[in-house]
């Protein structure tokens, strides 16, 4: 039921683990509906220099979490936010009906982590 | 590479010998056993010979047994087919919260249709306690239906207990035993049951047939409407084939049942006291009263269709509560019955063992499973290491 892409990204998630200095941390869903994802993120000039995730989900949830940050790695943040659950569907050849949302939850969490992000500018400067 | 199945309470695999049973009626004895020359005669010799053994197992008379399509359908027949022919006595019906959908839906059909329905709560384990089946009954009370062991969690119920009761207030009592037919005795007087359904696939014989047994001047109101077949109880040209073949698998399930029970809930123990060396590992149901072939754990932290991926790119085949199994946002109804969060609930695993599961398959599962629960923690935001 899942495409190749989607079970390689299950099989070897990339960028898994933490970021101890990030700058911005965003994380959505909840443990009640079964999945939770947390993102770091680092920014160096306006651009995600690099990003860490931790999921709790179904193999769909740990495909797109993983997808995002490949997709999202060099960006600048307002490309970032514009990174829709459909291009990282689409990213990952697809992914079933009952699944399409958790492309929803690895893009809000990126918007999360960009919006932490900002919001920990603003109280800095 | 290694295939491990491990999900018998899904479905079983068709004993060869059950098949040979069969193979005679989809060609040469292709007859319809309503027709009275030599073929209908011949498949109507075949359906009776199939009833008899079916009836015999039972502890039953060969024309209490109404043969199905499915174990759903039994269940859907018993539950709707007895509360439309008792409708004048009354209209509530009493259940559990952990029934199969084929009962728990059955009888919310029925409450949409007028009837009245209670839901009784059960324990920790799973447990039905017959003291509330008790005080749950009404004097409208027209039927009872608790399922004879769990197909999730394994938790075997007092039916005999509760079917003494249901009956001496005179409503009629259902136990769906497609779980336990094959594996436990089932005898519908020491049972004390009215209505019995059973699913011949769960038992290594095909899919596409199933059983009820149904007492002696008990009516039932048919689902489906057509030909006199099965008494009137259920038209349709009978399946001889899959009806050959479900009495075949019975028959041979009850001659090997007690030993291979004891097999089986040996190999069970092996794996609970493996299972629970992981941490943060919890058993889902009762330690006594329970299948011998049913596992059933919840991983903190982890969810289960995550598990289950990583567990048939090993080679292992398993199932698990969590929503994203079922196709809905909601973990299994049966573990939240059990008082269970919905956190831990999504981290569910059932292991259920046949025939073929040897120790060593055993061993090897034991082997993966660690492996697997470690490496999605790592990955869980909800773990702290």
């Amino acid at each position: 039921m899942y495409s190749e892409k989607v079970m390689d990204h299950f099989r070897n998630p990339r960028n898994v683990g933490e970021l101890s200095q990030a700058d911005g941390i965003g994380e959505v869903g909840n443990a009640r509906c079964g999945d939770i994802m947390k993102l770091w993120i680092k920014v160096e000039n306006g651009v995600i220099s690099d990003l860490r995730f931790k999921t709790f989900g179904c193999g769909a949830a740990i495909a797109t979490s993983s997808m995002i940050t490949e997709i999202a790695k060099g960006k600048t943040l307002d490309e970032a936010e514009n990174i829709t659950d459909n291009l990282i569907a689409e990213a990952l050849d697809g992914l079933p009906p009952l699944k399409m949302h958790c492309s929803n939850l690895a893009a809000d969490a990126l918007k999360a982590a960009i919006a932490d992000y900002r919001l920990k500018q603003s109280s800095a400067s | 590479m290694t295939q491990i199945y491990m999900d018998h309470a899904a479905t079983t695999p068709l004993r060869p010998e059950v098949l040979e049973t069969m193979l005679p009626y989809f060609s040469e004895e292709f007859g319809n056993a309503s027709s009275v020359y030599g073929w209908g005669r011949r498949a109507r010799q075949a359906l009776d010979r199939s009833r008899d053994t079916v009836a015999e197992i039972l502890g039953a008379q060969a024309e209490e047994i109404v043969f199905t399509g499915s174990g759903s359908e039994a269940i859907n027949l018993a539950l709707k087919g007895a509360a439309k022919a008792q409708q004048k006595k009354g209209r509530h019906i009493v259940t559990t919260a952990i029934e199969h959908h084929a009962a728990y839906d059955s009888v919310f059909w029925l409450k949409k249709n007028g009837y009245e329905v209670t839901v009784l709560p059960v324990d920790s384990e799973g447990r039905i306690n017959p003291e509330a089946v008790r005080s749950a009954l009404r004097p409208d009370t027209i039927l009872v239906s608790v399922m004879h062991a769990n197909n999730e969690v394994g938790t075997i119920q007092p039916i005999s207990a509760i079917g003494a009761l249901v009956q001496e207030h005179g409503a009629l009592f259902h136990t769906d035993a497609v779980q336990t037919a094959g594996i436990l005795k089932l005898n519908v007087d020491e049972l004390n049951v009215d209505l019995l359904s059973l699913a011949a696939h769960k038992f290594y014989g095909p899919k596409g047939v199933g059983a009820l047994y149904v007492r002696k001047g008990v009516r039932l109101e048919p689902l489906v409407h057509g030909g006199f077949q099965e008494r009137g109880r259920r038209a349709g040209t009978e399946n001889i084939a899959g009806i050959v073949g479900l009495a075949s698998a019975l028959d041979l399930a009850a001659a090997e049942r007690e030993l291979e029970s004891r097999r089986l809930a040996r190999l069970r123990d092996r794996l609970f006291a493996g299972l629970q060396e992981i941490p943060f590992t919890r058993i889902n149901g009762s330690r006594v009263h329970r299948l011998p072939n049913n596992v059933s754990v919840c991983f903190e932290f982890i969810e289960g269709e995550s598990l289950l991926l990583n567990l048939d790119l090993r080679g292992i085949a398993a199932s698990s509560g969590s929503a994203c199994t079922s196709g809905s946002l909601e973990p299994s109804h049966v573990l939240l019955a059990l008082g269970l969060s919905h956190e831990i609930a999504h981290g569910s695993l059932r292991l259920t063992l046949g025939r073929e599961t040897t120790e060593s398959d055993v061993d090897y599962v034991l082997g993966e499973i660690p492996e697997i629960v470690h490496r999605l923690r790592e990955m869980s935001p909800l773990y702290q290491a």
